[in-house]
């Protein structure tokens, strides 16, 4: 375990990383959108206006607006839209000022590039003042019939947020961190356990340890609990740093919160606590898992290419858990990674269903208990230590 | 004291099918005594060693080391040996004499008297000026001589070693030759592999010559020569060799 930790890599891998990645991801993630989100707000769109002869006060009123840069009209505006040269194009049909006076319902066209960014905000922008004109033109008809404009807004809705802070706050982070602790615990385990399989392969050591006389089944041991350590070190001092982030920069947690409105996070030390329980037996099966699939690599190299592919397949469920509309039931619960995410999350919005809990901790142990299992009767094969 | 019974090991290679890379083997080797594997590459000296050092388990047979059985009593048969090879290497991050505090715990020595060990393996080896050293900082050389003291920390009854001055130079050599000598002389039971003849002639007491797995001829120096009407030991392990081909 000594050897594990002088080695330089697995401390990087282990310390600095997680300290430095993780309030490096947070604040750099959320000012960076932030950024990208305003300066495309505040740029200047340019658009065309077609047809602006028909309808002289609705492009005076556009064209008072700021934000805009009208350019000519021209024919090309379709191409130029796609090509980004233009934002967007507004269309007024002939006789529109007629028809708006003879009570008719013509049709504004807006072109527009659909999913850019700056060409929705231009588009939004021109809807705006479109209606902010519409509504200039049905305050004057109701005037011309006597009529208020309170006549159109019988009545007024109001929104009222009831869950409690920590439902609202747990329901967002409740996906995300569970998720990050599982594959921080897995990156974590992967390192050592190449390290102390494959890696004595390749120093030569294995045979030096192997006439010592331990049974084969603690020497196993020995390394399952040297990767459990440097997996659950790695899991908890990236919380650790998580949390510091969060403590001292709430408002990054805010703004890369859905729509960036802010709002208490209050998730409880309970919650967490009983995440990383039920986390506990996941990374067991991981640290065992990894050391009886690196244990088949002849080299370092050999291990790492067995093992990347599992990174995939790790974060698959995990990210699943993210998904809207998975929810937690009795199929589920026994889908390893997959079950200790959605719980963790449910877990963390202060839901606590204990029969699926029970479930989950259970299958998560036996399948822990397997991985073990699997790893000891590996370095029982003379076939798989002495791999020539 | 090592005896061997008809000990076989098989190994099964898809291509070329079943390998009968130890097939048969009795010999005894006594206290005192150095019993040496003469052999040529792939003739089976190496995982006849690893057998004994139950490294390895053996398809058929047995053997019994330091009174233990190696197939019903592992664990005591490694606690009585000290086994040392080309590829028994040091864990290059750890200092030398962290390796062998490592390993003298491993064989459960207590601190005090692990401690005492230490102390006088180091003298004895001159390993104290580079005994705070990590191993992947340290000469061949000194790399030998912690090998040597992590063989010998819980000072085995039995030795075995695998073709041990393989890649050394002519210093260095010797005092592995000097080191297997001292074991004999303080009475435990050396077994060591080669296929340098001039080391077999030098240090062996009993000589035993293996091919393909299995020993062809057995006896000292002197006994071979009468046998052999040969008086050098390379000429007798070419008649010996070429006379089952």
């Amino acid at each position: 375990m000594l050897d594990t930790l002088r080695d330089r890599r697995t401390l990087i891998s282990m310390i600095v990383v997680p300290l430095l990645l993780m309030p490096g991801l947070v604040v750099g993630m959320a000012s960076l959108s932030l950024k990208l989100v305003q300066r495309a707000q505040q740029q200047v769109a340019t658009i065309m206006i077609l047809g602006a002869e028909h309808a002289p006060a609705a492009v005076a009123h556009i064209r008072q607006a700021k934000g805009f840069e009208v350019v000519p009209a021209a024919s090309d505006y379709a191409q130029r839209i796609s090509e980004k040269k233009l934002r967007a194009a507004v269309e007024f049909p002939t006789g529109f000022e007629q028809a708006l006076a003879s009570d008719q319902q013509p049709t504004v066209k807006l072109y527009h590039y659909a999913g850019e960014m700056r060409s929705q905000f231009a588009v939004r922008n021109l809807e705006r003042l479109l209606n902010e004109y519409r509504d200039e033109v049905v305050a004057k008809r109701l005037a011309s019939r006597q009529l208020s404009p309170d006549v159109l807004q019988p009545f007024d809705t109001a929104e009222e947020n009831v869950a409690p802070p920590e439902k609202v706050g747990g329901s967002i982070f409740g996906g995300l961190i569970p998720y990050i602790i599982i594959l921080l615990s897995l990156t974590g385990a992967m390192y050592p356990a190449i390290d102390l399989t494959a890696g004595e392969k390749e120093r030569g050591t294995i045979e030096t340890i192997l006439a010592s006389p331990v049974a084969r089944s603690e020497l196993v041991f020995g390394k399952f609990l040297t990767v459990m350590t440097a997996s659950v070190a790695t899991a908890i001092l990236s919380l650790a740093s998580l949390v510091a982030t969060y403590m001292l920069t709430p408002k990054s947690f805010a703004q890369m919160g859905r729509g960036g409105a802010s709002f208490q996070i209050a998730i409880s030390g309970k919650g967490v606590a009983a995440v990383l329980l039920m986390i506990l037996p996941v990374a067991v099966m991981f640290a065992a898992a990894l050391l009886a699939i690196a244990l088949l690599a002849r080299s370092f190299k050999e291990a790492q290419s067995y093992i990347s592919p599992l990174t995939i397949v790790v974060v698959l469920p995990a990210v699943a858990s993210l998904l809207p509309g998975i929810e937690l039931d009795a199929r589920l619960a026994f889908i390893p990674i997959l079950n200790v995410s959605l719980v963790s999350k449910e877990i963390l919005t202060g839901t606590y269903h204990w029969n699926y809990i029970g479930l989950i901790f259970a299958s998560s142990c036996i399948y822990a208990a397997a991985a073990l299992f699997i790893a000891v009767r590996a370095f029982q094969r003379e076939s798989v230590l002495f791999r020539t | 004291m090592i005896e061997t019974q008809n000990l076989t090991k098989i190994f099964y290679d898809r291509k070329r099918g079943q390998i009968r890379a130890v097939d048969g083997v009795n010999f005894r080797c006594q206290p005192g005594r150095i019993f040496g594997l003469l052999g040529a590459n792939g003739a089976g000296k190496t995982t006849c060693l690893r057998l004994l050092a139950t490294i390895l388990q053996p398809t058929e047979g047995t053997a019994r080391v330091a009174g233990f059985d190696i197939c019903k009593q592992p664990e005591q048969v490694r606690a009585n040996v000290g086994f040392m090879a080309t590829t028994t290497a040091l864990y290059p991050r750890l200092t030398a004499r962290e390796i062998v505090e490592y390993f003298g715990r491993l064989n459960g020595l207590d601190p005090r008297r692990l401690r005492q060990r230490i102390d006088e393996l180091f003298t004895t080896f001159a390993i104290h000026e580079f005994a705070d050293r990590r191993c992947d900082k340290l000469s061949t050389g000194m790399q030998q001589k912690v090998s040597v003291a992590r063989t010998l920390i819980h000072d085995p009854p039995v030795m075995i070693f695998d073709e041990p001055t393989v890649g050394l130079d002519v210093m260095t050599a010797r005092t592995i030759m000097d080191f297997i000598r001292s074991c004999r002389d303080r009475g435990k039971t050396v077994i060591f592999s080669t296929h340098v003849m001039v080391e077999a002639e030098k240090l062996c007491d009993t000589i035993a010559i293996i091919h393909e797995g299995k020993i062809l001829a057995e006896g000292t120096l002197a006994e071979l020569r009468a046998r052999y009407a040969r008086q050098d030991l390379e000429d007798i392990f070419v008649h010996v060799v070429e006379g089952t081909a």
